[in-house]
């Protein structure tokens, strides 16, 4: 019998605040331990915590990217739970009335475009961080009460494959967004998985089985490659799975068990009595919209079809904006934007980089890229010569056409003046002459490269090998 | 007295307190007491009230994203139990 995985992820995103979610703490990674702390985030009796508006609003702008709808009303819970890095011994959360619920991400995944429906994204605090030594424990709350947004996903993904590539694409929307810089290595984002196994065209899910606290979307791949084999065995053997949490071990690279269905947690939910229900006015929710920005796939589908440009093309303009912003810039004017971003993606770039000139600094006018691409089109100058324009317009940037005239670099389509060099090329090179007489074809090629030197590549290289063949065979 | 069922052991051990069984018999009914004085509100007819999840009619409340002073360390950790290096000690965690 053939199997199918079945998983869904809970995706743990912190928030680009500049404050903390219910206090005015710095949410920063790295200060010293315990520094970035008050009476509130420390659960101290006594203290009251107020919303940040924007960890509010970054929730809302995830909703819109998510394709989610926003509630009209929306409050926060308790979630009630020992732990050492939760000070409060309690975690606000959103439990029944969140922020956002039943949006989508679309993305390119197997060479076509796959749905993972989102069941919600909602607004929590991060925890404190645990550091663990021989015969104790440290915690440093730096962390605790940092926003948190939760995003739930249906359980549509069938492979471990989709779910990177879901995660990935998850990550480019929220770091477009300006929702969440998604630092990994600053633990930014972490994640939960759910899988589960069922015989292909069951409609029943089998038990599920959750993978907690993943920190990498490398580790989220290997252990469901290691999961869904592993759970598929146990069942092919005619065991039963049961629901249960395992802990992902990246050296060892299996799963283990952390606690059964029985050992389950009862997190007793009930609302925040600290914090007031939350009810977006519509003026509030069009600020919000506002700051809706195009999402990598849509602009690289815009690039790809208003541009004209392949896909690996678009796809660098995708992840590095600014250079896109640019190219969209300078090709407004453009008869060829093909090849302007050819120009924008290969010479452009490393002569930012070999300068190590900022983007903003660039000397080259807008409408001088277009201007350059319609010279070698037309015909004016080479695309040899291009390179040396090119050169020319970033040190100065002055305009081609005026480079060319001033340098005299315009190729030569005059018919008499190639006929000249090209008499000139075969009454020095006569072994040459009479090796293309003789049927060696490769002759021509030297021939012409002859006439180019000549011409300090300034020759139309199409009339050249006219004109040299017709001289040869005649 | 209404009739509840609470499980006081249960109920201890979430909120990680030791009861004798003395103090399990003597809280349980106490418990049982304030249960049935929560059994009394269904008496009412709320079918004409709207939930809530507040007492207080106010909405909305929040404020500007801007950091504040946070406490010095040697304030944030004065009443950790145990302290090194900046970090509150708590025994060694193991899940």
């Amino acid at each position: 019998m053939e199997y199918e995985a079945v998983i869904g992820l809970e995706t743990h995103v912190q928030l680009k605040t500049k404050s903390k979610m219910w206090c005015g703490c710095a949410n920063e990674f790295g200060a010293p331990p315990n520094t970035n702390v008050c009476p509130v985030c420390l659960g101290l009796p006594g203290v009251l915590p107020v919303a940040n508006e924007e960890g509010l609003r970054l929730t809302v702008l995830t909703g819109y990217l998510l394709n989610c709808s926003i509630p009209s009303f929306a409050k926060f819970d308790r979630k009630n739970y020992f732990y050492p890095d939760a000070p409060k011994n309690y975690q606000i959360t959103q439990y029944d009335k969140p922020s956002t619920a039943h949006g989508f991400v679309d993305f390119e995944f197997a060479g076509g475009m796959s749905r993972v429906r989102i069941t919600r994204a909602h607004l929590e605090e991060d925890v404190g961080k645990n550091f663990h030594f021989a015969r104790n424990s440290g915690v440093d709350f730096n962390r605790a009460g940092v926003p948190l947004l939760e995003i739930v996903s249906e359980p549509d993904l069938t492979s471990s494959d989709m779910a990177y590539t879901y995660l990935n694409a998850l990550k480019d929307i929220l770091i477009y967004g300006g929702i969440s810089d998604c630092d990994m290595e600053k633990g930014m984002v972490r994640c939960d998985v759910n899988v589960s196994v069922r015989p292909v065209g069951q409609k029943e899910l089998g038990a599920k089985i959750e993978i907690k606290n993943m920190n990498s979307f490398s580790g989220v791949r290997r252990a469901l490659d290691y999961e869904i084999p592993r759970q598929i065995a146990v069942v092919k053997a005619g065991g039963k799975l049961s629901q249960e949490t395992r802990r992902w071990d990246d050296v060892g690279g299996i799963t283990e068990l952390m606690r059964s269905k029985e050992q389950a947690h009862d997190y007793r939910y009930f609302p925040e009595p600290d914090l007031m229900p939350f009810e977006p006015t519509a003026a509030w929710l069009e600020e919000v919209s506002r700051r809706v920005v195009e999402l990598p796939l849509a602009r690289k589908q815009r690039f790809m079809t208003a541009y004209g440009l392949p896909a690996p093309d678009a796809e660098t303009f995708v992840n590095d904006v600014p250079l896109a912003d640019y190219f969209e810039q300078v090709t407004a004017t453009a008869k060829n934007p093909k090849a302007v971003a050819n120009w924008v993606i290969n010479n452009l770039r490393a002569k930012l980089t070999e300068t190590g000139t900022p983007l903003a600094e660039v000397k080259i006018k807008p409408a001088d890229l277009p201007d350059l691409v319609a010279l070698v089109d037309g015909g004016k100058i080479s695309s040899k010569i291009a390179q040396d324009v090119f050169a020319e317009m970033f040190a100065t940037g002055e305009a081609p056409a005026a480079i060319v005239e001033k340098k005299g670099l315009a190729q030569v389509s005059d018919t008499g003046a190639i006929e000249k060099l090209c008499d000139e090329v075969i009454a020095a090179n006569p072994k040459s002459a009479e090796d293309f007489r003789a049927g060696k074809g490769a002759a021509l090629n030297f021939l012409k490269g002859q006439v180019m030197k000549l011409s300090k590549g300034k020759a139309n290289p199409g009339l050249v090998g006219e004109i040299l063949e017709r001289k040869l065979q005649s | 007295m209404a009739d509840t069922e609470l499980d006081v052991k249960y109920v201890a051990h979430l909120a990680r307190i030791a009861l004798s069984p003395a103090e399990e018999a003597k809280l349980g009914a106490q418990l049982g007491n304030i249960l049935g004085y929560i059994e009394k509100l269904r008496e009412l007819d709320v079918s004409q009230v709207e939930p809530t999840a507040h007492a207080i009619p106010l909405i909305n409340v929040m404020r500007p994203d801007e950091i504040r002073p946070s406490l010095p360390v040697e304030d944030a950790l004065r009443n950790a139990p145990a302290q090194a290096n900046g970090l509150f000690l708590v025994p060694k965690i193991v899940e």
